[in-house]
C-alpha cells in the first residue's frame, strides 16, 4: 500500500507545483462548453437536447489533453525504470499513476460540471445525474485512455496516434453517460444507464492497469 | 551471490556480445570494462532485470531473477537517467523514491546521505537548480538510503568532480565491507580506494 500512496501523493504534489498541465484542461472543458451555447444561440430546448452530449464530449477531450504526459515525463527521466525495478507489483504502481491522473484532470470536471449545466438549463435532477455519469465516466475514460499513453509511450508523434487510438474505444462511455441524463429528462430513470457505465468502469479497473504494466514493459525493453 | 551463465544480447539481426560468464560473491566487486557500443549498458539493463534475457541465464542465490521476490527486493540499478524530479527538492526525491521501492525511510536517514554525499545546504533545493554533477550525487544518494545488497551501477561517476569520485569509492568500499556486491561500468579510476582482493574486472568483447 504504501508504494501505491507514495506514487499518488508524488504525481499529484508535481501537479500542484506545475499548474498549468492542470489548469489546461479545466480551461479547456470550460471554454468548449461555454462556445457552444454562444455558437448555437439562446433557443432553450436546442440546449437543453444538446447540453449532456456536449458536457460529456468537453470532458471527453479534457482528459485526453493530459493524457500524453501520463507516462511520457516518467519515461523521460528514468522514474519509470525504478517503477518497474521496485518490488511493488507494476500494475498497482500504475493503478496509482491513473488514480492521480484521475484526481487532477477527472474530478475537477466533476466539480465544475452542475455550473456549466446550468448554460444549457438543465433542470435539477438532470444535474444531478450529470455528476453521477461523469463520476463513474471520467475514471474510466482514464483508464482506458492509460492503456493508449502506454502503448504510444516513446513513439514519435505519440499524440495524434494517442488520440486515434482511445476517441474510439471512449464511445461507449460517451453513449452510455450522455444518454443517461436524456433518459432522465425523458423521463426513463437513468439506472440502467448508470449501471452499465458502473460495470465499465469495475472492468476497466482490473484489466487496465495490468494492460499498461505490460505495455510499459515493453516500451522499457 | 550473483552468477552469469552464457548471456548474449541481439539487437535486431546485430550481435552485441555472446557467451558472457561470470560470478560475483558476497562482499565483492566487479568492473565491467568495453569500449562504447559494446554493450555495457545492455548487459547491465539485463542483469538488473529491465530487459529480458533471451539467451543464458542470471541467477541471483541460486535462484534465476525473473520473478524473483528477494532479487526484487535486493538490488538497486542506477542507470543513465537519474530518476529524479525537476520540480521536487532532493530530499522529497528520495522519500518518494524509498517509498515507491516499497521501504520506509528515516528522514534524517536521507539528510545524512545527502550529507555525506556533499550535499548540505542543498537538501531543499528543487533538483532544477542543481548541476549535474550535483544531480548525479543526489541519485547516488539512494544507494545509502535504500537496503539493498546488489548495487548495478552504469557509470556512477559521469560529470562528478575528484572529491566527490572519491565519497563514490568510499561509498562503495564501505559496502563492499559489509558484505555487499557492486558491478558497476566506469571509465574513471574509480577503483583505487577500493581493495585489490575484492575487485575484479571483466572486459565486454562484441
Amino acid at each position: 500500500m504504501r508504494p501505491f500512496l507514495a506514487v499518488v501523493r508524488r504525481d499529484v504534489s508535481l501537479a500542484l507545483r506545475r499548474k498549468n498541465e492542470v489548469m489546461t484542461s479545466v480551461f479547456f472543458f470550460v471554454v468548449v462548453a461555454a462556445l457552444f451555447p454562444l455558437g448555437i444561440g439562446p433557443e432553450m430546448n436546442t440546449l437543453r437536447q444538446i447540453g449532456p452530449g456536449v458536457l460529456w464530449v468537453g470532458a471527453l477531450l479534457a482528459s485526453m489533453l493530459s493524457l500524453g504526459r501520463m507516462f511520457a515525463a516518467d519515461h523521460d527521466d528514468g522514474t519509470l525504470e525504478q517503477m518497474v525495478l521496485s518490488s511493488a507489483s507494476l500494475p498497482s504502481l500504475v493503478g496509482a499513476k491513473i488514480l492521480a491522473h484521475w484526481l487532477l484532470s477527472g474530478l475537477p470536471l466533476v466539480v465544475l460540471s452542475p455550473v456549466l449545466a446550468l448554460q444549457f438549463d438543465l433542470n435539477g435532477q438532470a444535474i444531478e445525474v450529470l455528476m453521477a455519469t461523469l463520476l463513474l465516466g471520467t475514471p474510466l475514460l482514464s483508464l482506458i485512455g492509460a492503456i493508449g499513453a502506454a502503448l504510444t509511450l516513446g513513439v514519435r508523434g505519440a499524440d495524434v496516434l494517442l488520440s486515434l487510438l482511445v476517441l474510439p474505444l471512449y464511445v461507449p462511455a460517451l453513449v452510455f453517460g450522455a444518454g443517461a441524463v436524456q433518459a432522465q429528462t425523458a423521463g426513463l430513470g437513468a439506472s440502467a444507464h448508470l449501471s452499465i457505465l458502473a460495470a465499465m468502469l469495475l472492468i476497466a479497473a482490473v484489466f487496465s492497469p495490468w494492460a499498461c504494466a505490460s505495455a510499459l514493459r515493453i516500451a522499457l525493453e | 551471490m550473483l552468477s552469469v551463465i552464457d548471456l548474449s544480447c541481439h539487437r535486431g539481426e546485430r550481435r552485441l556480445f555472446s557467451g558472457v560468464c561470470f560470478q560475483l560473491k558476497a562482499g565483492t566487486c566487479l568492473h565491467l570494462e568495453g569500449d562504447n557500443g559494446v554493450g555495457k549498458t545492455s548487459l547491465l539493463r539485463q542483469i538488473s532485470g529491465l530487459s529480458p534475457v533471451s539467451a543464458g541465464q542470471v541467477d541471483w542465490c541460486g535462484q534465476p531473477i525473473a520473478d524473483n521476490e528477494s532479487f526484487r527486493a535486493q538490488r538497486i540499478y542506477l542507470g543513465h537517467n537519474l530518476a529524479l524530479k525537476d520540480d521536487l527538492s532532493a530530499m522529497e526525491n528520495l522519500q518518494f523514491d524509498a517509498a515507491i521501492a516499497g521501504q520506509a525511510v528515516d528522514p534524517d536517514k536521507v539528510l545524512g546521505a545527502l550529507k555525506s554525499l556533499g550535499l548540505k545546504g542543498r537538501e531543499h533545493l528543487p533538483v532544477r537548480v542543481l548541476s549535474q554533477g550535483q544531480k548525479r550525487r543526489a541519485a547516488l544518494a539512494r544507494l545509502l538510503t535504500r537496503q539493498a545488497s546488489l548495487w548495478i551501477l552504469d557509470e556512477p561517476v559521469v560529470a562528478l568532480d575528484m572529491p566527490a569520485q572519491a565519497a563514490v569509492a568510499g561509498v562503495l568500499k564501505a559496502h563492499l565491507e559489509k558484505g555487499g556486491t557492486v558491478l558497476f561500468t566506469s571509465h574513471q579510476p574509480l577503483t583505487m580506494a577500493i581493495p585489490s582482493a575484492s575487485i575484479t574486472s571483466y572486459r565486454l568483447q562484441g
